[in-house]
């Protein structure tokens, strides 16, 4: 699937801000085999002091903004134009529960899609003791882990209600799981905290879904927004396997990754440090149109 | 005979010395005898009476209580300072022990820079299965940012300290590694300078290897790595909180490194540039006494509000070396000591010349059976944990609290989590306890830094000495003592100082810009102890009118109302809590800027500080008050004596000086506007010559009585009082003239511009023409001034 991609964020500043720096990691991914990037292009309004861009641990896409002092009005503005390949695979490679800690073993790399950095705590994904019970029942008797992640993935999707503004982008997940309300980040990272207190290795991933379903589809939660779901590693035979929570379903050719992180604070749109003296309001907008 | 009556019949102090049995000690070989090293110090010490030894040691709390050595407590909440708990018998090694030690220590330095460029390099170890991922991957002080990072000048280590204890065979064992940001290397030259009062005449003729020479190696191989001419080697602390902050500023003022914190620093074109009073300033060498994951918030911990935005930027650039790089944190882990005996033949090719304690990561099979095997000698903790074995805040389990299917359990759920080490025993050393000569258990810190020639050793370091008898590496945590530890030749050693050798390279030491944090605290400084003065000289005028005319009095005391009630101050209180408020902040102000402070201006401003706390419950109005407050005021004299008297002209001591007059100038126009108002009471003429501190001058330049116009001359117009308010707005036009970027070709900043204005208005007026009104106008536009410094200077 073609898609053609709008991302834009605004911010408005009470008072005028000082100089200041900012990370966005905007910019989807091309992905061998899964999606490939045609065009894609970002700009800033007021022009920046400095661009520069790197890519982080994760492989993931940075740009790197100074900001000069003084701005009332910030604007961020992605567009792009990706091709997505469904993966369509119903073949269940995936090892049992049981044999993960073997099948992990005998990994020994480290680069940015080693399952090793996807399975203790991070700093926003902690080990919640209620998480880790509801993730135990809920994968109980799964002979695959495949399985296991639909299990999860479908127990939290009953668990939680979609409600965009029940939670903030800090909320910790034990609150939102213990609110059953979110959206799709509290959604993913209650999900990947589950994976990871079973052993299975879980990552966040960032990204989009396309605005418009295909006919005969119904809309998917998130689409006006930017979107998250998780990575699960399920053994050394399949590997990654990647589950949207908040809809209920295995990741196919109605998603877009911009990239991958431990949790969302590897993986934050917009990161930045201004000094500030007055308030901020901000917005994003998301449009995601199918081309054929 | 007891033993207390031995020794007060003139036994001497080390005959009564008795090691613990079973455990070796550093003064006492095994053969009952004392060994070389010790047998100067303690025929010194059993020559001594006890009265001379009580007075020599005192010298050396003396020196350390002048200098203001301290350290930060956590607990409960809140931090407080405690003085340096310094042992008063230092610990003496032979020199060929001591090149042992530095022998094998410089070996695992390279050991582990190795490990370290494979960590954020190749990652060989781990794929070849020489290092658990878990270890890797998990671990929060491996910073992913830092992968694939090429260090500046190559290497990622370049200061290290090792904790090493000895155990029952006499040999030596590394108890931990410390590579993140290693602290007490300042504490040890304090030590160092502390016994050398308590013990002048030994140490000038001990063979004892100074200090010094380590440090301007390591001073040299910054300034070395700093490059060209502008390059600056800085040091960034955390800040003014942090336990160790007095050593940050000891060694910048030692060393002649600029105090810097990340809030001082800004990238620009990906390079670490210093916000200075002069403008940018590029830093190309940062010793850095934070852990890594706070320089950026960007990066790193993005809850850190102690880093520098962008601080990745530069590294990934390699514009900044960085001492040490960020992420050598992971070296401090404590399972990685299991694996670094494999490691070391095929890194250094060579077996480690000295062992770490026996160590096994429980995520192997193996390792759990040893546990299990032998419990009793087992302690268990956290694998990742980065803390010393006899840190205070370290969570050990000794394995055989636990019983055996509990262990079992533990280690077979969640054996990668944990580490199991040898519960160790140190050996002992003297300690001086009421007097006597006592075996205490100690752990030894040895610094190595990295110079041009490789790694050099400090032919010393400190020792922690244990509060009890119990010589167990746990019984540590109970916290202690520091020991100076002399390294003792048998040749007499040449004194060193801190001077470049004559053969070096000649670099001129080019004074750093001035951070823009530093230069508003001086200005700050200056204006708090300015205003604790101003309150100190009105509330002694109020207290000798009150003790001269009793409650008789009363309608001329109503004079001082206006006055009280500008500056908000009760004067139901002779010690006003106003007062104590600015003392707290000047403190505050200067504790900020400690690298530029005196010592001695330091310690006088907690003696005041400490002085008016303790009066202000006890002083009675009247004459005990004004007798009280001009102690006070004669100690705030002793500051500005100090400061002003021996204080560099640099830019530092300009903004200091501005603020001490721009407050005063503050000061004094109030006072006029209020007390030569038409409706000031009768006498409020007298008062405000006598605030002025002006009364002789006034008798000698007027032989008539105060009136309204000889007080405005003398306290408002005269050039040559220095109370006067022109004197203050002369001063002001002289500093900031000299202030950078105040006259460019001609052109004047917008303060340069305002101070002249001021001037010019106030060289041209007239007693008549300063009217109430016109005086508190001036007084506003002098308030003016500190916003355009502000933003000139400290935006």
């Amino acid at each position: 699937m073609l898609y053609r991609l709008r991302l834009s964020f605004r911010y408005d500043f009470a008072r005028p801000t000082g100089a200041g720096r900012q990370l966005l990691r905007i910019t989807p991914a091309d992905l061998p085999g899964l999606q490939e990037v045609q065009q894609t292009a970002i700009t800033v309004t007021p022009p920046p002091v400095e661009r520069s861009g790197f890519t982080d641990f994760f492989g993931n896409e940075v740009t790197q903004l100074v900001l000069p002092a003084g701005l009332t009005q910030l604007r961020f503005d992605m567009s792009g134009r990706v091709l997505r390949h469904g993966d369509e695979t119903e073949l269940d490679l995936s090892a049992s529960p049981a044999s993960l800690a073997l099948d992990l073993a005998e990994i020994t790399d480290l680069g940015p899609h080693s399952p090793h950095h996807f399975l203790r705590p991070s700093p926003r994904i902690p080990h919640v003791p209620a998480i880790a019970d509801f993730a135990r029942a809920a994968c109980a008797g799964a002979a695959t882990l495949r399985d296991a992640v639909q299990s999860l993935g479908r127990a939290i999707h009953a668990h939680m209600r979609f409600d965009s503004v029940a939670t903030e982008v800090d909320t910790p997940i034990a609150d939102a799981f213990a609110g059953r309300q979110g959206v799709c980040q509290d959604f993913s990272q209650i999900m990947v905290s589950g994976l990871r207190s079973i052993g299975v290795p879980g990552a966040y991933v960032s990204g989009f879904l396309r605005t418009v379903p295909p006919p005969g589809r119904p809309r998917l939660e998130g689409a006006d927004a930017m979107h998250a779901w998780v990575r699960a590693w399920t053994g050394a035979e399949a590997g990654w396997c990647e589950y949207d929570p908040t809809n209920a379903c295995f990741v196919g050719a109605d998603h877009v990754t911009i990239g991958y992180g431990r949790d969302y604070g590897d993986v934050a749109p917009v990161t930045g440090s201004m000094r500030l003296a007055g308030s901020q309001s901000g917005s994003h907008s998301v449009d995601i149109v199918a081309e054929e | 005979m007891t033993g207390e009556a031995a020794f007060a019949m003139g036994q001497p102090r080390s005959a009564s010395y008795r090691p613990l049995p079973g455990i070796p000690d550093e003064m006492v070989g095994p053969d009952g005898l004392i060994r070389p090293p010790w047998r100067r110090l303690m025929a010194h010490l059993d020559a001594l009476s006890d009265e001379e030894l009580t007075r020599d040691l005192a010298r050396a709390d003396r020196y350390l209580l002048d200098s203001g050595v301290f350290y930060r407590q956590y607990g409960e909440g809140q931090s407080v300072e405690r003085p340096w708990p310094l042992s008063q018998i230092p610990v003496l090694l032979a020199e060929d022990e001591w090149s042992r030690i530095a022998h094998a220590l410089t070996q695992r330095a390279d050991l582990l820079e190795a490990v370290i460029a494979d960590l954020y390099g190749p990652n060989q170890l781990v794929a070849s299965g020489q290092l658990p991922a878990a270890l890797v991957a998990g671990n929060p002080e491996w910073l992913r940012p830092m992968v694939g990072v090429k260090p500046r000048g190559g290497h990622f280590l370049h200061f290290l300290a090792f904790e090493l204890g000895r155990g029952p065979d006499g040999q030596w064992w590394v108890l931990a590694d410390r590579t993140q940001a290693p602290s007490g290397a300042g504490y040890a030259l304090e030590n160092r300078v502390a016994m050398t009062r308590a013990y002048s005449e030994l140490y000038a003729a001990g063979n004892v290897h100074r200090l010094a020479g380590f440090f301007r190696a390591f001073r040299d191989a910054l300034r070395d790595q700093a490059g060209d001419r502008d390059g600056r080697v800085a040091i960034l602390t955390p800040g003014p909180m942090n336990e160790t902050y007095f050593e940050h500023a000891y060694i910048a003022r030692y060393l002649g490194f600029t105090l810097l914190e990340g809030d001082d620093l800004v990238v620009a074109r990906d390079r670490l540039m210093v916000r200075s009073v002069q403008g940018m300033a590029p830093v190309d060498v940062l010793w850095r006494r934070l852990d890594g994951n706070y320089a950026d918030p960007l990066e790193l911990d993005p809850a850190s509000r102690i880093g520098t935005p962008g601080m990745m930027a530069a590294l990934r650039a390699g514009t900044v070396t960085m001492v040490n790089a960020l992420g050598s944190g992971v070296l401090e882990t404590r399972a990685l000591m299991a694996f670094l005996p494999q490691l070391a033949p095929e890194l250094v090719r060579a077996p480690l010349a000295m062992p770490n304690i026996a160590t096994w990561w429980c995520g192997t099979a193996s390792a759990r059976a040893e546990v299990r095997a032998d419990p009793r000698r087992m302690v268990l903790a956290d694998a990742l944990t980065t803390r010393a074995p006899f840190d205070p805040k370290d969570d050990l389990i000794r394995a055989a609290a636990l019983p055996p299917q509990a262990l079992a359990l533990r280690l077979d759920q969640g054996g990668g989590d944990l580490v199991a080490q040898e519960a160790v025993t140190l050996s002992t050393t003297p300690a001086l306890v009421e007097g006597r000569l006592v075996p205490r258990p100690m752990t030894l810190r040895v610094y190595l830094a990295r110079t041009a020639e490789g790694w050099t050793v400090m032919p010393g370091g400190f020792a922690r000495i244990g509060a009890s008898g119990d010589a167990s590496a746990i019984a540590m945590q109970d916290g202690g003592a520091a020991a100076d530890v002399w390294v003792v030749g048998r040749d007499p050693v040449p004194a060193i100082s801190l001077a470049r050798q004559a053969s070096a390279a000649d670099k001129r030491l080019i004074p750093g810009g001035l951070p823009a944090r530093a230069a508003d605290n001086l200005f700050w400084l200056g204006r708090y102890a300015e205003r604790a003065e101003g309150i100190v000289r009105l509330m002694r005028a109020y207290h000798m009118r009150l003790a001269e005319s009793g409650d008789a009095g009363a309608g001329l005391l109503e004079g001082f109302d206006p006055l009280f009630r500008q500056m908000g101050i009760d004067p139901a209180a002779p010690i006003p809590q106003r007062l104590l408020d600015n003392l707290a902040a000047a403190i505050g102000s200067a504790g900020r800027v400690r690298d530029r402070f005196s010592p001695d201006a330091w310690s006088a401003l907690h003696d005041i500080d400490r002085s008016a706390r303790a009066m202000a419950p006890r002083v009675a109005p009247g004459d005990d008050a004004a007798r009280a407050l001009s102690a006070l005021l004669r100690k705030l004299a002793g500051i500005s004596g100090l400061v002003h008297e021996n204080m560099y002209r640099f830019v530092g001591w300009r903004f200091l000086t501005i603020g001490r007059l721009h407050e005063r100038a503050m000061g004094t126009a109030a006072l006029l506007a209020v007390l030569c108002d038409e409706t000031a009471p009768e006498g409020a003429l007298d008062l405000a010559i006598e605030v002025g501190d002006s009364v002789l001058t006034h008798r000698r330049r007027f032989t008539l009585d105060a009136s309204r116009a000889t007080v405005i001359d003398l306290l408002a117009l005269d050039p040559l009082n220095p109370r006067a308010l022109r004197h203050q707005i002369d001063g002001l036009r002289e500093q900031v003239d000299m202030l950078p970027a105040a006259n460019d070709h001609g052109a004047l900043s917008p303060l340069a511009r305002a101070v002249l204005r001021l001037h010019a208005d106030l060289a041209t007026a007239d007693p008549d023409s300063l009217t109430t009104d016109a005086l508190w106008s001036l007084r506003g536009r002098i308030g003016g001034l500190s916003d355009l410094l502000t933003a000139a200077y400290f935006p």
